[in-house]
């Protein structure tokens, strides 16, 4: 189904002058060779040779463009069914999701499953380009029904901030500037609105966590004792003078120091990567979470999570997996699947117990030794976990907790 | 989509607890980095000489201050060098206090592993993926890290920042392991390892945005300076004793810098004033041509030339 993805990123990265000459230049003449009937620029985004050829995008590719504004990374992922994985893994770290619907076909159940799965990553931001106006004469009518019938669908998932905006991205209307051919629409082009949507507060600023990637040890005449705990903040605010409490072994002490290269900070927030100094000389390792005394996050020996499943070998439920979440590695078991769900019609079937590739269940997981986990929609750092088959090494499964 | 917002002051803006695009891009970098250092047992750091090695060394320092690096620092040598970057690796390491690892392409030619190409266009830039799986192998190396970038080329955009590669070292892009959040998968049996890309994320804008903010040291080659060159295929070349020059092809002089450090025989030069930091900023910010376009002759071979070397083992 081309709903015209390729073309609206090439769209946003020619209309930026995010393209180079020579990449340009490559797009024309492979457009030509191919008898495309115009400058192809869904060329631009397919990476590898095999996409090309077939005219299908088949991982996730990262595509960089700015404005004087602002930076932005565009995860292009593909979007049919047997891709769902990918969508997943392009959607756990992005901010704004961008759903495409062919003005012509209305909302099908590949938009409806984008959105789905845009809001069971979190993504705070949804924005639903009505695609491919030109072709239905620019009519408010077809707009709004589409926005109409989305809503429906979106009121049953958990996303706060939509915008529906009509485009063509073949040629341009409202993807930088507002088109002259909608005058009836009042909101703003999308690049605008990429512009000027407020991200900043999307981040858990209120649950100090900090998971320990390192024990920094110089042992050199200069550094003597110096011992200090290296990691990226994973939420909240961290203040020189905190209490802090050490987990799993319940040690308090208070931050003595917040130190990086350039020197000491006063303070520390996600995602700044420091290296943290103790008051007391404390135990403290690998894949410990500092966090404060009053605000811990739950100790857990099982935990209940939505999975997606990545892996051609089905998850099956008498298996064990390694489990990694923050900087710490476990063995789990799945104790239960307690459903799978349809991410085309949010159906759930209680009867499943397993999952293939790409189906999205609820587990409970029970774990050879506890994790320190937040519920994935209060903290997306603490809350989500990949599952690593231990045989092949491959990552099967990526989990949010519930 | 992520969005980066830039606030005007590199270190942040305290009132709002916002970071700059370029601390945002540092820290996932070092977050990485570290992930990498405690989850795999050997590694090493792989260093050209070029700018992006540059900043992956300055960040690989940032990651452990005030400890020394957990790891070494490998120069795949081709042989066919700049003198000015071999100076300017040697005065890095020995600064940095890191141990030095020389593999040299020359080795294995001598050793029978690689032919070297013969004629007017050889290039010693392919057989170096032999030399660097066999120093991999022979070391036991588990983690290379490298400063690839997922905006230089579009094979390279479909990377993952921990990117498998197999016992015969090859990367498979249509079997790559599933990347989230940042939860990283360094898991590895023996003869198999990985390639980690710290800089995934950053644009050549960034890297060098970033060199200026942290006044990061490069070869004087990045800046303007006289220089005998030739002209093949429209791009620049150093005139040197590893290229041959063509019947029709003369040697002038002229103001050049070099936009990407490779091996002398494939990388070129662009014609330019831009003698500061600052100016070379400036002329990077205001092209319009990729910086492998416009310089690098190994990726002109074909459509899928990166593709296909990745699929080799390269870097």
């Amino acid at each position: 189904m081309d709903d015209g993805k390729s073309t609206l990123i090439g769209r946003l990265l020619f209309d930026t002058k995010s393209i180079f000459e020579d990449q340009l230049e490559h797009v024309e003449q492979t457009s030509k060779r191919r008898g495309d009937g115009y400058t192809n620029l869904a060329l631009l985004t397919d990476g590898l040779r095999a996409e090309r050829e077939q005219g299908i995008t088949i991982d996730v590719a990262y595509r960089y463009f700015h404005t004087p504004r602002r930076k932005f990374i565009i995860a292009d992922t593909p979007g049919h069914e047997q891709y769902t994985r990918n969508m997943v893994t392009g959607a756990s770290t992005a901010d704004l999701a961008l759903v495409l619907v062919d003005a012509r076909k209305g909302v099908l159940e590949q938009s409806r499953r984008h959105a789905f799965i845009a809001s069971l990553l979190r993504i705070p931001h949804l924005v639903v380009c009505v695609n491919k106006m030109d072709l239905v004469d620019y009519d408010q009518s077809v707009f709004d029904r589409i926005t109409a019938e989305f809503s429906g669908w979106l009121a049953k998932l958990d996303i706060h901030d939509v915008t529906f905006i009509p485009i063509s991205a073949l040629h341009g209307d409202n993807v930088v500037d507002r088109s002259q051919k909608m005058p009836w629409y009042e909101g703003t082009s999308l690049l605008y609105h990429l512009e000027h949507v407020h991200v900043a507060s999307d981040r858990n600023l209120r649950d100090p966590r900090f998971p320990v990637q390192w024990v920094v040890r110089p042992m050199t005449d200069e550094h003597h004792d110096y011992r200090g705990y290296a990691g990226e903040v994973a939420s909240g605010v961290l203040r020189t003078g905190d209490e802090v409490v050490v987990l799993p072994s319940g040690r308090t002490s208070r931050i003595a120091s917040i130190d990086t290269y350039e020197g000491e900070l006063e303070e520390a927030y996600p995602p700044l990567s420091v290296t943290l100094r103790l008051e007391d000389d404390i135990d403290v390792s690998r894949g410990d979470m500092i966090c404060r005394p009053e605000n811990r996050p739950a100790e857990a020996r099982e935990i209940d999570s939505m999975v997606c499943w990545m892996s051609e070998r089905p998850l099956s439920p008498s298996a064990r997996y390694r489990i990694k979440h923050t900087s710490r590695a476990a063995l789990a078991k799945v104790d239960e699947v307690r459903y799978r769900i349809d991410v085309n019609s949010l159906h759930r079937d209680k009867d499943a117990n397993g999952l293939e590739l790409n189906e999205i269940g609820r587990l409970r997981l029970r774990l050879s030794t506890p994790l320190f986990v937040d519920e994935y929609r209060r903290n997306r750092v603490t809350g989500s976990f990949i599952l690593i088959d231990e045989s092949t090494n491959d990552t099967v499964g990526a989990g949010m907790v519930l | 989509m992520s969005v980066l917002d830039s606030p005007r002051d590199l270190r942040g803006d305290h009132m709002t607890y916002e970071l700059s695009h370029l601390r945002v891009l540092e820290s996932e970098a070092i977050h990485v980095i570290r992930e990498v250092a405690a989850e795999l047992e050997r590694g090493v750091l792989l260093f050209s000489g070029g700018k992006d090695s540059a900043v992956l060394l300055h960040l690989a320092r940032k990651a452990f201050h005030p400890a020394a690096l957990p790891f070494a620092v490998m120069h795949v040598d081709t042989g066919h060098n700049f003198p000015e970057v071999i100076d300017y690796r040697d005065r890095l390491v020995a600064e940095v206090g890191a141990q030095l690892i020389v593999a040299s392409v020359q080795d294995s030619i001598d050793n029978g592993r690689v032919v070297e190409e013969k004629g007017p266009r050889a290039s010693r830039n392919r057989l170096q993926s032999v030399t660097l799986l066999d120093a991999i192998e022979e070391h036991g190396f588990k983690a290379a890290f490298g400063g690839a970038r997922r905006d230089e080329e579009r094979a390279r955009a479909k990377e993952r920042i921990l990117s498998f590669r197999d016992d015969f070292g090859q990367w498979d892009p249509k079997a790559q392991r599933p990347e989230l959040w940042n939860l990283y998968n360094g898991y590895v049996k023996p003869g198999e390892h990985v390639r980690v890309f710290p800089l995934s994320n950053w644009t050549e804008l960034d890297v060098w945005q970033y060199i200026h903010e942290e006044r990061i040291d490069l070869p004087s080659i990045y800046f303007a300076h006289q220089r005998e060159v030739f002209r093949r295929d429209g791009m620049l070349y150093a005139t040197s004793d590893f290229v041959e020059l063509l019947p029709d092809e003369e040697s002038f002089t002229e103001s050049v810098r070099f936009r990407t450090v490779g091996d002398m025989s494939c990388t070129g030069a662009v014609a330019s004033r831009a003698a500061t930091l600052e100016e070379v900023v400036a002329e990077i910010a205001a092209t319009r041509i990729t910086e492998r376009g416009e310089t690098r002759a190994d990726d002109r071979i074909s459509e899928a030339a990166m593709e296909d070397r990745k699929k080799e083992g390269y870097f």
